[in-house]
């Protein structure tokens, strides 16, 4: 599986309140929440994206909240992959949990600019910055957690075990 | 400590980190945000039944009473959910609370427990000596249907704790402390593990709010060990008998922290960030003026909050231009309240009183802030628009500073109030 896209860019500590503020949670209308995703700190990026771009955060992106609509609202406005140097764990898992492809690499954060145009080789981990000319290696998932993302999710996973 | 209960859990004799592992769960959480989203899921991939009825709670506590029609809505499939799998703790409002007030107080969560909730303040629970992290929507939907979840066993973090608190200063104060000391993913994918000679001289309410906030640095979860406070509090309380586990003396910590109570003094987060921590007494002396106050959630909306509120508002007025909110976390705090004059008082001296809610913590409503405006809240979240317009900010306290600072009209020490 692979991603080719441009880049939108963000600092650390990305948390769930500016990814999708809760004002909105009255909502689970994938949809109608994503026309406010990132809203409260990049007012433009729903304007701005395109399907297949990618997010770069730095320390600790997903923070807060375990609302699940947070990774869902970033897939639905069409990122195909989200690299950060770290992700809040509740952010990690649901990630996972719903298929949006997600990378922890320290060298891609620092590296990649915002508007660069990045492709991502989820099977191998490595991240090549086409604008730049460079590329990063991020350690690709375990097998257990690749076992959920090639199913699709933690539920089509279950279920395919017969669960 | 959380090793050997997740060990327990999976069935095996001992886990190390970063081991991936199933666990059995004793308790599944959910709330009318993140449940609605489980009940699609959940229908979505087939099931058609629930590993144990008794097991599962849901809690309609952000939003209720609802406060607009979509809200109703996300209720409505929670309580419709809950009357068709005959679901045991499905708590509406009259019977609600907040989800971390109300499941402690009711003894649903017990010592030695694996629990799992969809909401990331789960992690309160590990105040009775019980495993519990938060996690999303698929994941309750999985454990609805299996009773199980998957976990990568985390590495634990030591936090000896010796002393005991100053007047006015309180378990929000260490764990403010705590997350200023390592910041907001010092404990990222790690356990917080309580221990030392200070842990007997903490309440249970304290506990629980320095647990709820181990989130706040990133922890999968907090723990403290059982003992004599926990006992008093899970007797003739914990709704099934429990299990004490205990860390081995040679158990292995990838830190250690050490924090003496009696050193530490009333602490304020400042915007945006948990970790940007002051002392109030420095805070005080920059006057940053106030127009709200809100004390209660998940963090401060216990009994103990609501007596440290009372203690500094009988008998006065609050400062004009500041907004009083007051929510207590559960009813049986808001009957207490009521019956040792609490709310009286509060009104008295100003302030509104709400039924249980989390309503202006995570800027849902009951107390949404324009721009400019400035909240003292004994919530848990300062972020970026957390409270409401993104150009207004909100400073982290505990019940006792918001309260002092409510009678200022400023950030203040309650200490400094003294006598």
């Amino acid at each position: 599986m692979n991603a080719k896209g441009l880049v939108h860019k963000y600092p650390d500590n990305v948390d769930t309140d500016v990814i999708i503020p809760a004002r909105y949670l009255n909502s689970q209308n994938a949809k109608e929440l994503a026309a406010h995703c990132m809203e409260d700190i990049d007012a433009d990026f729903v304007k701005k994206v395109q399907p297949g771009d990618v997010m770069v955060g730095g320390w600790n992106f997903g923070c807060g909240s375990s609302r699940e609509h947070a990774p869902l609202v970033i897939k639905t406005s069409g990122v195909s992959c989200v690299i950060a140097k770290s992700f809040a764990r509740i952010f990690y898992r649901n990630a996972i949990n719903i298929g949006l492809p997600i990378l922890e690499c320290e060298a891609a954060s620092d590296g990649i600019a915002a508007g660069d145009e990045v492709a991502v080789d989820f099977d191998t981990g490595l991240i090549t910055n086409l604008t730049k000319g460079e590329s990063y290696q991020a350690q690709p998932f375990p097998p257990f957690i690749q076992e959920i993302i090639s199913a699709g999710g933690l539920l089509p996973s279950i279920r395919q075990k017969g669960g | 400590m959380t090793q050997k209960i997740l060990a327990a859990h999976a069935g095996l004799d001992t886990v190390s980190p970063g081991q991936l592992i199933s666990a059995k769960l004793d308790v599944v959480l959910g709330n009318d945000i993140t449940t609605p989203v489980a009940i699609n899921e959940f229908e979505k991939a087939g099931f058609t039944s629930v590993y144990d009825r008794t097991r599962i709670n849901i809690v309609l506590d952000h939003f209720v009473p609802n406060k607009d029609i979509k809200s109703a809505q996300q209720s409505k499939q929670c309580r419709d959910f809950a009357n068709k799998y005959d679901i045991l703790n499905f708590f509406d409002v009259g019977k609600m609370g907040i989800e971390h007030a109300l499941l402690p107080e009711q003894g649903i969560v017990t010592a030695g427990d694996c629990i799992i909730g969809a909401d990331s303040h789960t992690c309160t629970y590990g105040a009775v000596g019980a495993f519990s992290t938060g996690v999303g929507s698929t994941d309750m939907a999985a454990a609805m249907a299996t009773g199980t979840a998957w976990f990568k066993v985390p590495e634990a973090i030591r936090v000896t704790l010796t002393g005991s608190l100053p007047q006015y200063v309180a378990g929000k104060d260490v764990i403010l402390h705590l997350i200023g000391m390592i910041g907001v993913d010092g404990a990222l994918y790690k356990s917080l593990e309580f221990t030392g000679p200070g842990v007997a001289s903490l309440s249970m309410d304290d506990r629980l709010c320095i647990c709820n906030m181990a989130i706040e640095a990133g922890g999968k979860n907090g723990i403290f060990p059982v003992d004599e406070v926990t006992r008093a509090y899970l007797d003739g309380r914990s709704q099934r008998p429990y299990t004490v586990y205990e860390a081995d003396p040679d158990a292995v910590y990838c830190q250690e922290i050490t924090i003496d109570l009696s050193a530490l003094e009333s602490t304020v987060s400042y915007p945006h960030l948990p970790e940007n921590t002051h002392t109030a007494r420095e805070a005080q002396k920059e006057r940053i003026a106030i127009q709200q106050v809100v004390i209660g959630s998940c963090t401060n909306g216990r009994l103990e909050d609501m007596q440290a509120a009372y203690e500094l508002l009988k008998g006065k007025t609050i400062a004009k231009g500041v907004r009083g909110i007051i929510i207590p976390g559960t009813m049986q705090v808001y009957k207490e309240c009521l019956r040792r004059g609490y709310l009286e008082a509060f009104i008295d001296a100003g302030c509104i009183v709400s039924t249980p809610t989390c309503g202006p913590c995570l800027g849902g409503y009951m107390g949404i802030l324009a721009e400019g405006e400035r909240c003292v809240s004994t919530t848990n979240r300062n972020f970026v628009g957390r409270m409401g317009h993104t150009a207004s900010e909100v400073y982290l306290a505990s019940p006792a500073v918001a309260a002092a600072s409510a009678l200022t009209g400023y950030i203040t020490d309650p200490a400094s109030l003294a006598g």
